[in-house]
């Protein structure tokens, strides 16, 4: 009996790979022109954004978790280092550097909030989303931000053979989100608390170093995603990323990471990135206007939460 | 012959391939308390979700009040006069004693809540049980013993038949457990039936008519109370002979190492003691006088305002678990799943949950290490699993407490303190935690501070004894001194 219940499990790790190819091959069928390598490459280039910023957010939320204020922090971050290169003429890498340290320092505000004021996560990052956008808007008078540094294009817009710049620098946060979380006693640590905090700290955890930590890098990871997406748009949006965490959040929660925290795998958050890549995409190729996109995309949530939930509490009652 | 309030026929359970339940039948008459004992894993839980509706039993019928029950859902087992206490309370702590007691069909009048009617229907049917406990106070600032009256006054408030009690005492005082038997027989003289659950066998001779044992979820016998003794349902239970053999000491005490004075947190006061290399030290006391309060104390998990640990001639600050743990010193705490184990992680996971730092270089987990010191415990302790990829969840009370076990002993402690080991563990997991405590101390050196309520398990284990009282300690029994009376004497208000 045993074996069958890992036998289900296993099955049930597979299911969002099998949606996945699903929705991919709905898409061939009804969008002309959807199976190609254009198509392919595209889709990969547009959640390379999301999926930098999705390597921490899956870290936060495996806390127990969570952070909205990412797609405002994309959006700052965009105007912030594109206001320092052509204001302040600031050589593109020290902007680089000075906009992820703002996005480091963000995120330990909302970890300062978030755990020694105990201000649930959400809220915190609620107040912290309106801040940014805020200050996106002050910063560039609402207007947006151009004249950005021919060479500085590289990191949106770039290729590497075949492969586009974007793709490699989410494809390496993954990769080192993968290792960090899977063989370090950090990443241990980060499932430990989102599975049980008291326990942690009994056994000798140090909840405030992680729990800063997880904020710092998902602000970290934001800010980077903030950049590739300036360079990207070759302009300082401050509407930039709007409605991002939204899509960040689905992704990470269709990979099955939970959002009580503690269980799931980074790697299958890949895979909920690229469906919810199909899904715009495919609509989109198939004239579906961005309202409806909203309505599905809120539905897709949804239904991927109600999944984890229900799943878990079937497990829980066979205990 | 009367007609029985309870009638169970040769009920069967099945879980995906284990069977739960075989072939149980019951009959239960009115106003009869009857006892249900039985290990840990031998069906009691199943056999009252199947009362009380949560588990639909596979084959066989059950017969309440008369009449055939069929799909029995815990709404329907409600209405037929069905009530359960189970060992974690369902009060909603911000609400009033009587809003409680009244939620969900309060007294109104015009379509609003009187609130004074509330009130003293309320204290009239709490003082009937011969308690006091005033409707208004916010059940968050009641004691667990009082918020256990609430859940029961809410019970018989409903007018039940039948009263399903999932060890009521496991978190009451002495004093209160005797208050608990009280309401019980008052219960009893209202024509309410009892089906009491109980780890405690001194309290089922107390309080019961009839006693069921269950054991590998058949039915093994039912007798009257007075007609049987202590040492036969043990013998029911386990299904052999087990007498209460403690494991003796066998290799002499060392040297003083460690050492507490003055020790003071916002729960407890002038904490004071020494502890000798390889010596059991047991804390007793009743629930409430400061134990696990102590312990956290030591271990750094509650704050210190005063005092000072001294270890091996050192003074050491333990300002949080993980320098305690630096230290040497390893705390299994009281509540495995809350606050020992990460239940929905592998075996694995948890015996180096502690100890990573040991098993890593620059952060990096050396896997095969950390399985090494897995499959060493697993194999030391005996512990039952497929294998160490298996999570905490799925395992007995008995298994779990090992793993916990296992996870301070890969840190290396020195000094572990064991807050009630055997809680909640059936009888044979118990003698093999006792058996491993013994082996701790007397093969591998290890100092132990071993918190239990268990008077028998002190009294089998200690070498000495302190007794705290009202925060604080307030004496030390020592060799043939440590006996039930003595402790009694000093932990008793």
């Amino acid at each position: 009996m045993k074996e069958k219940q890992h036998k289900k499990i296993r099955l049930s790790q597979y299911a969002i790979y099998l949606v996945m190819i699903a929705l991919i091959v709905f898409f061939s069928i009804v969008a002309d022109g959807f199976f190609s390598s254009t198509t392919f490459f595209n889709i990969l280039r547009q959640v390379a954004v999301n999926g930098i910023a999705a390597v921490g957010m899956t870290m936060v939320i495996l806390t127990g978790g969570i952070d909205i204020s990412v797609g405002s922090l994309i959006g700052a971050s965009s105007v912030g280092c594109a206001i320092l290169m052509t204001t302040y003429h600031v050589n593109p890498i020290i902007a680089i550097v000075i906009t992820l340290a703002f996005g480091l320092l963000v995120g330990l505000c909302n970890g300062f909030f978030i755990y020694e004021v105990k201000i649930p996560p959400m809220i915190a990052t609620l107040a912290s989303m309106s801040i940014l956008r805020g200050a996106a808007y002050i910063l560039s008078d609402g207007l947006p931000v151009y004249d950005i540094p021919e060479k500085f294009a590289v990191l949106g817009q770039g290729y590497l053979g075949v492969i586009p710049v974007p793709v490699i620098i989410m494809t390496v946060c993954f990769v080192v989100g993968y290792f960090v979380l899977e063989h370090t006693s950090f990443g241990r640590y980060i499932y430990g608390i989102g599975s049980n905090l008291e326990a942690s700290r009994l056994s000798g955890v140090n909840v405030r170093k992680v729990m800063y930590s997880v904020y710092a890098i998902c602000g970290t990871l934001a800010s980077l995603a903030g950049i590739v997406y300036l360079s990207r748009v070759n302009s300082g949006q401050p509407k930039g990323g709007e409605g991002y965490e939204m899509d960040i959040i689905t992704a990470v929660v269709l990979g099955g990471v939970s959002t009580t925290g503690g269980e799931g795998k980074i790697a299958r958050v890949i895979a909920g990135l690229v469906i919810m890549g199909v899904l715009m995409t495919g609509m989109t190729m198939k004239g579906i206007p961005d309202y409806y996109q909203r309505v599905v995309k809120g539905f897709v949530l949804l239904a991927a939460i109600s999944y984890d939930i229900l799943s878990r509490r079937r497990i829980a009652e066979k205990g | 012959m009367e007609q029985p309030i309870l009638e169970l026929k040769n009920i069967v359970k099945r879980f995906s391939g284990v069977t739960a339940l075989d072939d149980v039948s019951l009959t239960i008459k009115r106003g009869e308390v009857r006892a249900l004992v039985g290990e840990n894993g031998a069906g009691k839980s199943t056999l009252i979700k199947v009362i009380s509706g949560a588990h639909m039993p596979n084959s066989g019928e059950y017969w309440f009040d008369g009449g055939k029950v069929e799909n029995c859902t815990p709404t329907k087992a409600k209405d037929m006069g069905i009530g359960v206490i189970y060992q974690e309370l369902n009060l909603m702590p911000q609400l009033t004693v009587a809003e409680n007691i009244f939620f969900g069909r309060e007294i109104k009048k015009g379509g609003i809540l009187d609130k004074k009617a509330m009130n003293n229907k309320c204290a009239q049917l709490i003082s009937e049980l011969g308690i006091e406990i005033d409707p208004r106070r916010k059940v968050r600032e009641l004691t667990i013993a009082e918020q256990q009256v609430v859940e029961i006054v809410k019970a018989v408030s409903s007018d039940i038949k039948f009263l399903i009690m999932d060890e009521p005492t496991a978190p009451l005082t002495n004093n209160e457990i005797e208050k608990m038997f009280e309401i019980i027989r008052k219960l009893r003289k209202k024509q309410i039936s009892i089906l009491y659950i109980s780890h405690r066998l001194e309290e089922i001779f107390e309080v019961s008519d009839t006693v069921t044992v269950l054991r590998d979820g058949k039915h093994i016998v039912t007798m009257n109370t007075a007609e049987t003794d202590r040492s036969m349902l043990i013998k029911h239970m386990v299904g052999r002979e087990l007498g209460q053999n403690f494991p003796r000491r066998e290799s002499p005490i060392g040297e003083e190492i460690f050492s507490v004075s003055n020790l003071k947190t916002a729960q407890i006061h002038d904490c004071s003691f020494k502890l000798r290399k390889g010596e059991i030290l047991g804390i007793s006391g009743l629930v409430g006088a400061g134990r696990t309060e102590l312990a956290r104390a030591i271990f750094g998990a509650d704050k210190l305002e005063g005092g000072s640990i001294v270890y091996k001639g050192e003074t050491i600050c333990n300002s949080n678990p993980k320098q305690a743990i630096r230290n040497g010193i390893g705390l299994i705490t009281e509540d495995r799943k809350n606050q020992g184990l990460l239940l929905n992680k592998d075996i694995s996971y948890n015996t180096t949950y502690a100890s990573l730092e040991k098993i890593s270089r620059f952060g990096v987990i050396k896997k095969r290490q950390g399985d090494e010191i897995t499959d060493r415990y697993i194999n030391a302790m005996n512990i039952k699993v497929h294998s160490r990829e298996q999570l905490a969840r799925t395992l007995s009370g008995g298994n779990q407490q090992k793993v916990v076990l296992g996870k301070w002993l890969a840190t290396d402690s020195e000094i572990l303190i064991f807050d009630e080991p055997t809680r909640g563990i059936d009888i044979g997991a118990k003698q093999e935690i006792y058996k491993l405590i013994r082996n701790l101390s007397d093969k591998e050196g290890k100092t132990i501070i071993m918190i239990s309520s268990e008077m028998i398990e002190l009294i089998g284990m200690c070498d000495r004894v302190l007794v705290m009282r009202g925060r604080t300690i307030v004496g030390e029994l020592t060799g043939d001194d440590i006996t039930q009376e003595n402790i009694l004497e000093l932990a008793a208000e």
